[in-house]
């Protein structure tokens, strides 16, 4: 018994699935936010594997780019998590079933 | 990878990286479910490490369980008075079957498709040969990258600060 890749994308698209849900589903934003995150950490695992087992050894081009993801990532959750002490400054909740503001 | 180590320490992390990801769907109170998206992402730096990626497994630890998270949890504490009751919205059902139909899309056409493995050993090691692409090969991105870096960083003090 050996692991392959297809182990490790497996391990990928079931992490892919469950970020997705908390994203779709969590009532708080910070919930989302985590779920984001989920599915950030599934696609870098996916890169990394890929980088393993498919590309040439003296390749690292893998391993450049999922350092790249972690950077937009850690960029990007300063900012949502900024825009939600914003609202809840404004609005008392981060409840997304609560700030309905744009709804017709 | 054959070795029985790898093995054993692939099926831990993987069940230790999925598991800690349910619970943070399961667990009812958002601080708990912040601890739990921590081990996952611990859980995760252990499986680059069996993927012999050991630069990116440190950045993980370093950025995702040490910052990210940190930024989580601040987000949260500095919401008192918002619901840390982690419930659903009314997508639940919706978005339950949805991430079961990607699951098993991406997980079939993973397991269908013949992906062309070379078969060859780990890298030795990574952190060298990362530093030279990214200042070779990859140098305009990662000047593009300390631009968003400072872009973030402004907007979010920006946005946070009180006047």
């Amino acid at each position: 018994m050996s692991v392959e890749l297809g182990h490790y994308l497996m391990v990928g698209a079931i992490l892919f699935s469950i970020g997705l849900y908390v994203a779709l589903a969590k009532r708080n934003a910070v919930g989302i936010l985590m779920g984001i995150e989920l599915m950030f950490n599934a696609v870098n695992l996916t890169l990394i594997s890929f980088s393993r087992f498919v590309s040439p050894p003296t390749d690292v081009s893998g391993h450049v780019f999922v350092v790249f993801v972690i950077t937009v990532a850690a960029a990007e959750a300063a900012l949502a998590l900024a825009l939600a002490v914003v609202v809840y400054r404004n609005r008392e909740t981060i409840d997304i079933d609560r700030i309905n503001l744009m709804r017709w | 990878m054959d070795d029985v180590g790898s093995v054993v320490a692939f099926w831990m992390l993987s069940v230790m990286t999925l598991g800690a990801a349910v619970m943070v769907v399961a667990v009812r109170n958002l601080i708990y479910a912040v601890l739990f998206l921590i081990l996952s992402f611990i859980g995760v730096a252990g499986l680059y490490l069996t993927l012999s990626a050991d630069f990116v497994a440190i950045a993980q630890v370093l950025i995702y369980a040490g910052a990210v998270s940190v930024l989580i949890l601040f987000a949260v504490l500095l919401t008192p008075r918002a619901a840390r009751d982690n419930a659903e919205t009314f997508l639940q059902v919706p978005g339950l079957v949805l991430a079961t139909l990607v699951a098993v899309t991406i997980g079939a056409i993973a397991l269908v498709t013949d992906w062309n493995e070379a078969t060859r050993g780990a890298f030795p090691e990574t952190a060298g040969a990362i530093g030279e692409a990214l200042l070779d090969k990859y140098v305009l991105p990662f000047e593009i990258a300390s631009v968003i870096l400072l872009a973030a960083m402004i907007g979010a003090i920006v946005l946070v600060r009180e006047d």
